[in-house]
């Protein structure tokens, strides 16, 4: 019993996310005319998953104590690239999807380079790379377009039923067994089994234990005999990997890429939002990969709000800003209840 | 383990000068000496912190040399720090096998682990710990065992422990004891600092004093006198450990400076009455983790919610934060129980840090007067003595008894007329102790109110006019005078009532 509620005290922050998602996308569906419809599902699905990928991406850094400016230039620079490679025959699109996530991967083991052995702030270094990977991007594709696979394009961003469907699986869907889990859309699909098989373990690893080590104490962590360096780095590059999962998705969403600069930089900083509203601390530390994707979806869902009741668009980022602050302030509620005002700066 | 001619220097000064040190397995090894003597750079060579810049070590006959933490630590030699090296925001169990998780498919089995923490923690005495606790919800003395428990999960061969015992409170340091004895049995070889000549009697085998980065001599434990011993350390001799007490002065010529009536503060203080008086020393007793911190803490603004009257010089106040605590007309100063976090600014200079809490005088208008800021950091050094290259050195390049000293300096800037201390000679050694307790006596015979937690009870019975005990967030006892022995505290600190009987509270 005491054990639950001390694990109830420590997970305070993603816990309340969860809460807040569930209230906000069942008020959602409430208010929509066609609302709790698998269609609406699916389509708010596909919405989420790229900022999902990219506020994970910029988990792995928070939690170092710092910030990655270039979690939306590694996902353009990600898309612009997939946008020449997911065509043609299964094996070279297979092989396109490798390439795009090695790219991911690759840009985020450069960032760690330069922040462990550059001593570099992270900030800082991912400031500079960022405006690097755009450049990149632009080069790849200076102005917007690309070709992707048309029945890959529409198996990602439906249900599961259609790829079942598309390539003739489980008698072409109508399987009776598969009836029950056919509605369930992929991009979901897809988020739960990244966090469940990249993050958990990667949490549950050595390294990822030394991730949170660093984040809540650097000089602890160092002297306990940790290996300091190669944990960072793992961090940044597994930051590039989601993000370039998030590229990926986007040019399959979109069917194009797309060097957009300041698509880049509102998912970067929606990423940093998303990543508080999920309850992991700025300071580094505490927190998870998991809270984040609670965190996109708030966020994501703040904006099918936005739609139904019809709020001009150029009211849109005021009320946006409103409520951003209302939710972040939700987790600060905690300061309210502290009695000892030293414990405020621990 | 051998060291042969290491020497350390740091940018001009030498550290650690051809020093020649050796621990053998199955005995206990005090290494003592005062601020800056080398103690903490040879531990730090010997754990891979540091790098020497000459010398040879060797282990079990073999050359090692460690080029960081892990090195040292895979060759069995483990270091408890005195700055805890413990992760605040992971947990206790993680925190305990940090280095070498149990894994299961190569990720960590959390429940082994969490098994595993209660094993070492039973093992310890502190099955009061619940190791899903994260770090920073534990009070200090406990984060203490929790690191002395983290060590031990390492299975050393050798045990260095810088001061590990510090923030113990008297039972934890014999349970610690004994477990170290009973390592030492098993073939392990341990290497102490402590600055208290007590635990050292309690546990050493053999002790070596370092001076100035060289080692002054090894000995077997016993065969000199403290007196000795304490000369070889400091290199002069020291008249008497305690200043005189001035005899109690008749109640008609108190005068009160802080009068607190029913204090009360969540459940960890309860109807709390207590005057301190112009020129008058008042120790805080009693075990750790009482209420004595929250009494401070209260005392200066820094706790929400405290019900009761605080009267300054007679008047009731409200303090909201220890800016308000600062002002004019209420004067107080508090030295706080962590130097590092809530003293200092570490990064800092030494100069900043001095000044820091009184810039508001030394402003002329909005601007800072430099010409007037300089002289008071000069006046500061010069008053607290303190030992630095220059004042705009950072503050963290100063030895631990040099950091409190700028503690302090920096708030008897402030001409406070109450100062409040909360343990202030932690792992601080012999010399800048005795230092204090002289300023401390001076400070009250200038009129100043003193209030003072110490954890070490000789340090409440050498310097106090007065000890107020405190058991579960009450004073349960105030002995004054002569009544203030060892015997007296103790028996009030777990609250049985023999000796004196409580008296009420003045």
């Amino acid at each position: 019993m005491e054990n639950l509620q001390i694990r109830l005290r420590q997970n305070a922050g993603i816990l309340t996310a969860i809460g807040i998602f569930v209230l906000f996308y069942v008020f959602y569906n409430f208010n929509h005319p066609r609302g709790f419809a698998p269609a609406i599902f699916i389509q708010n699905s596909n919405e989420v998953f790229t900022l999902a990928m990219v506020a994970m991406a910029q988990t792995m850094a928070v939690l170092l104590g710092g910030l990655d400016l270039s979690v939306g230039a590694i996902m353009t620079l990600v898309n612009c690239l997939a946008s020449y490679l997911l065509v043609g025959s299964p094996l070279q699109i297979i092989l396109g999807f490798i390439v795009c996530m090695a790219a991911g991967a690759a840009c985020g083991f450069l960032n760690g380079c330069i922040v462990v052995y550059g001593r570099i702030q992270p900030i800082i270094a991912t400031l500079a790379t960022g405006a690097i990977f755009i450049g990149i991007a632009l080069f790849l594709r200076p102005s917007p377009g690309g070709n992707v696979d048309d029945d890959l394009s529409w198996v990602m961003t439906n249900d599961l039923y259609e790829i079942a469907a598309t390539y003739g699986f489980f008698d072409d869907g109508e399987a009776a067994w598969f009836q029950p889990i056919a509605w369930f859309p992929v991009p979901l699909l897809l988020i739960i089994l990244i966090a469940v098989l990249v993050w958990v373990p990667f949490s549950r690893s050595v390294t990822g234990r030394t991730v949170y080590a660093i984040g809540s104490g650097e000089g602890a962590a160092y002297m306990s005999g940790l290996a300091i360096n190669r944990a960072k780095i793992a961090a940044f590059t597994l930051g590039g990997f989601f993000a370039g999962l998030g590229g990926i998705y986007l040019t399959l969403q979109t069917s194009s890429g797309n060097a957009d600069i300041p698509q880049a930089g509102a998912y970067t900083l929606n990423s940093i939002a998303a990543v508080v509203i999920g309850g992991t601390s700025l300071l580094g530390g505490i927190g998870s990969a998991i809270g984040s994707i609670f965190g996109a979806l708030i966020l994501r869902t703040i904006s099918f709000n936005f739609r139904i009741f019809e709020i001009d668009p150029l009211m849109q980022p005021l009320f946006e800003g409103v409520v951003l602050l209302a939710a972040v302030s939700l987790g600060a509620i905690r300061v309210l209840r502290v009695k000892n005002t030293l414990d405020l700066f621990r | 383990m051998t060291l042969a001619g290491i020497t350390k220097r740091y940018g001009g000064v030498t550290a650690l000068d051809d020093v020649d040190f050796a621990c053998s397995l199955g005995s206990v090894h005090a290494v003592l000496g005062e601020n800056g003597a080398g103690k903490s750079t040879l531990i730090k060579i010997m754990s891979g912190v540091v790098q020497p810049d000459a010398g040879v070590m060797t282990l079990d006959g073999r050359p090692v040399s460690f080029a960081r933490p892990s090195d040292a630590n895979d060759a069995g030699i483990v270091c408890i720090f005195q700055e805890l090296s413990l992760m605040p925001d992971l947990t206790v169990a993680d925190n305990i096998s940090i280095a070498d998780p149990p894994r299961r498919f190569g990720l960590i089995d959390r429940r082994a682990q969490h098994r595993r923490a209660e094993q070492l923690l039973a093992r310890i005495g502190c099955e009061d710990v619940n190791p899903l606790l994260r770090v920073r919800d534990l009070p200090l003395s406990r984060r203490q065992m929790v690191e002395i428990a983290k060590a031990l999960a390492k299975d050393p061969t050798v045990l260095i422990l810088d001061e590990a015992t510090s923030a113990l409170t008297s039972a934890d340091v014999d349970r610690v004891f004994d477990i170290l004895r009973g390592l030492r049995d098993d073939g392990i070889a341990i290497i102490t600092i402590s600055h208290r000549m007590h635990e050292i009697e309690a546990i050493a085998d053999e002790c070596s004093v370092f001076r100035n980065g060289r080692h002054i001599d090894t000995f077997a434990q016993g065969s000199k006198s403290e007196a000795e011993i304490v000369q070889m350390m400091i290199g002069r001799e020291i008249s008497a450990h305690f200043p005189p007490r001035p005899p109690p002065k008749p109640p008609e010529a108190l005068e009160t400076a802080l009068d607190v009536a029913g204090l009360s503060w969540e459940d960890r203080l309860s109807a709390i009455d207590l005057s301190l008086h112009k020129g008058e020393i008042v120790g805080l007793g009693g075990l750790d983790g009482q209420g004595q911190k929250e009494l401070l803490l209260g005392l200066f603004g820094v706790l929400k919610g405290v019900t009761g009257e605080i009267k300054v010089a007679g008047k009731p106040v409200r303090l909201a934060a220890p800016a308000d605590a600062k002002k004019a007309g209420i004067d107080m100063a508090l030295i706080p129980e962590d130097r590092k976090t809530e003293g200092l600014l570490l990064p800092m200079s030494i100069a900043d840090n001095l000044v820091i809490s009184s810039l508001g005088a030394l402003a002329n208008g909005i601007l800072v007067d430099r010409k007037a800021l300089q002289q008071a950091v000069a006046d500061g050094i010069d008053r607290m003595q303190i030992k630095v290259g220059a004042p705009d050195d950072p503050v963290s390049t100063l030895s631990g008894g040099n950091q409190q000293k700028v503690v302090i300096a920096k708030w008897l800037m402030t001409d406070p007329a109450v100062i409040l201390l909360n343990d202030p000679t932690r792992g601080i050694d012999v010399g800048t102790k005795q230092e204090i307790y002289r300023l401390l006596r001076d400070l009250a015979e200038a009129g100043a109110a003193i209030l003072f937690y110490s954890t070490d009870y000789e340090e409440l019975i050498g310097c106090c006019d007065r000890v107020a005990v405190m058991y579960d967030g009450r004073i349960v006892n105030e002995l004054r005078g002569d009544d203030i022995t060892e015997h007296n505290i103790i028996s009030s600190a777990l609250n049985i009532s023999e000796g004196t009987a409580p008296e009420a509270a003045s």
